[in-house]
């Protein structure tokens, strides 16, 4: 020690211990903070995954009891009186949904050929406004359904459907172009090459092609209109017996799960939560089944 | 097809010929399209053209007065103005934060094996429909917040005055919270598909430099997907002022301004929804014109939205949960 506080102090050596300590210091200051950080940013995973949970299981564990022969085949009965189902729900959900379904997939799926082909101005003001229309308040579209056609036929579950279709098609618009763009240019260049004309090159190539893609797009669209309240609530009125005339007023499972969850009733508060359970099921399915085909064709592609 | 001989003489491709299945097909291609912005354009007009009664009968003054008492002729908008754009604040303040971190740990933390997994799981939050998210919230969340949450908070942060009044469960602060939990998984979708652009060689570039992990998100990935971000946080604002039904269950719909978060409120949409079947003439009309302001602002905040998320990363991204 005595020789080292002897010898003159090396000024260089001193600075690089300084700056030793500092960047040591620094280095643990700053693992800290980002082992904190990083550790907040899992929290906030935890936070993003535990509502699901809770959402599907309390579904689960209160629509379970709900379920049996009755809750399938019965229409709805008022309360107090058991052996009561949601058999006229069912039926106009898919009555009002497959109707939506006919018109909005052709119409959407064409759009997207057409955006997926063009470039310039009005393709993308076509692409913007369909992007603005996905995030409409889904109330104004059921505004726009009781004004264009309650007004002038009366509460019918084709009402429902052009209010469930207006919702679905920009949404379809958007995946249809997405999966006709990615249609690899070389497939196109080479039909194009063999003489082929547009019409037969979207028919016999693009479309064949990005099909996994539209389907993928299509059920999306689907899952989104299936569970779509507040366009129906102003437009199908609701019918607590089974109707299979779309012309005519029709129940629908999310309107039947927003009315009956109000109830003060304990058992239609339960059919709520079985309808829910029925809702919740059908549309994982299709979420669940878009990603597993989009997954698949990726492997393919690869 | 035509079968061309002389391929040396043309240098070029040939000006193609008019032909009937080639123009037939883009005059499909285009009637389609007209329809749909036609469609558009008809939705636009309809709902102006049915609002404006209410506008022509009572001016534009309504939409800030405080009353709603249609019995009396009154129809103040404000209260449910208000009412909609503070359940808004309450959802976007708690999904931010925990939107973004989220969003982080899913592109940079989590290991590979896991994140695929882990996106699915908060992307299928996205497809619940509303309703069941309503539903919970009435029957599951509101008890617990009346005799748990409500309580504690008000003991902790009684001070500051945003939880006067009785206990509900139903009101502004249950209306945020499931708001929060549905537009949660719109932000992280797209959050981490912008987060994921910004350049690998920036990031490896900072961690040369001595970066740590968190030092890396913060200085170098999240200002890189600044824009992007912002529009991520954009399109989950406009979907939290949109949503009606999950809203209309929990707020508890009283049409008075709230004075405290435990307080019920009403939004646009649930204003819309409860009063819609019982309305005649002009209140029929104020409904209308009422749909047509949340429109508006739907519209404005969107398209604000989506040019920033488009400019940002181009416009294919958060396609998982439109």
């Amino acid at each position: 020690m005595t020789t080292v506080a002897d010898a003159p102090v090396d000024p260089t050596v001193e600075r690089r211990r300084a700056v030793q300590q500092a960047a040591t210091a620094s280095l643990r200051r700053r693992r800290l903070g980002s082992r904190v950080a990083l550790g907040l940013c899992w929290a906030c995973l935890a936070v993003a995954v535990v509502p699901l949970v809770a959402v599907v299981a309390y579904v689960v564990a209160k629509g379970l009891p709900a379920w049996n022969l009755d809750f399938f085949t019965h229409s709805t009965t008022p309360e107090g009186i058991a052996g009561g189902g949601v058999w006229n729900a069912i039926v106009g959900t898919v009555v009002i949904t497959t109707i939506a379904i006919a018109v909005a997939v052709p119409l959407g799926l064409t759009v997207g050929l057409f955006l997926a082909e063009s470039d310039g101005r009005p393709a993308a003001a076509l692409r913007f406004t369909a992007d603005v229309m996905t995030g409409i308040p889904s109330i104004t579209i059921g505004i726009f359904g009781y004004i264009a056609i309650v007004r002038n036929f009366g509460y019918s579950g084709l009402a429902g459907s052009f209010a469930i279709g207006f919702v679905m098609l920009p949404v379809i618009v958007r995946a249809g172009e997405t999966a006709f763009r990615g249609v690899p240019r070389s497939l196109n260049e080479a039909a194009m090459a063999l003489g082929a004309r547009r019409a037969t090159v979207a028919r016999r190539v693009v479309v064949p092609t990005a099909l996994p893609g539209v389907i993928t797009g299509v059920l999306l669209a689907i899952a989104r209109g299936l569970g779509e309240t507040a366009p129906l609530l102003l437009t199908i009125l609701g019918n607590e017996y089974l109707q299979w005339n779309p012309t005519k007023p029709m129940e629908s499972l999310p309107t039947l799960i927003y009315s009956y969850s109000q109830q003060p009733f304990a058992d239609l508060v339960q059919v709520a939560w079985g309808a829910a359970l029925l809702l919740v099921v059908v549309v994982l399915i299709l979420s669940i089944g878009s990603r597993v085909l989009a997954g698949r064709l990726r492997k393919e592609r690869r | 097809m035509t079968v061309v001989d002389t391929p040396a003489a043309a240098p070029r491709p040939a000006r193609r010929r008019w032909s009937l299945p080639d123009n037939g097909y883009r005059a499909v291609l285009a009637v389609a399209a007209a329809a749909v912005a036609a469609l558009a354009v008809w939705f636009l007009v309809s709902m102006i053209v049915q609002a404006r009664p209410a506008f022509s009968t009572l001016g534009f003054s309504w939409i800030v007065q405080k009353t709603w008492d249609p019995t009396h002729g009154r129809y103040g908008l404000l209260p449910f103005i208000l009412g909609t754009f503070e359940v808004t604040a309450i959802a976007v303040v708690l999904a931010v934060p925990i939107g973004l971190g989220t969003a982080l740990a899913l592109a940079y933390l989590v290991p590979q094996r896991a994140r695929a997994g882990l996106s699915t799981t908060v992307e299928l939050l996205a497809a619940i429909p509303s309703v069941v998210y309503g539903l919970w919230g009435l029957i599951v969340l509101a008890p617990v917040f009346r005799s748990t949450v409500e309580p504690f908070l008000t003991s902790v942060l009684g001070w500051t005055g945003l939880f006067d009044g009785p206990d509900n469960g139903v009101g502004l602060l249950l209306a945020g919270v499931i708001l929060f939990v549905m537009i949660l998984p719109t932000m992280v979708a797209i959050s981490r598909d912008v987060l994921a652009v910004v350049p690998n060689e920036q990031v490896e570039g900072a961690i040369a430099l001595g970066a740590t992990r968190w030092q890396v998100l913060r200085k170098v990935v999240v200002p890189g997907a600044r824009s992007g971000l912002l529009g991520a946080f954009t399109l989950a604002t406009g979907r939290a002022l949109g949503e009606t039904v999950a809203v209309a269950l929990v707020i508890g719909n009283s049409p008075y301004i709230a004075h405290s978060l435990k307080s019920p409120a009403a939004t646009i949409p649930s204003l819309i929804v409860n009063n819609f079947g019982e309305s005649t003439g002009t209140e029929l009309a104020v409904l209308f014109a009422a749909g047509l302001v949340l429109l508006v602002i739907g519209i404005a905040v969107n398209s604000v939205a989506r040019w920033l998320v488009w400019s940002a990363a181009g416009s294919d991204v958060g396609a998982a949960t439109r």
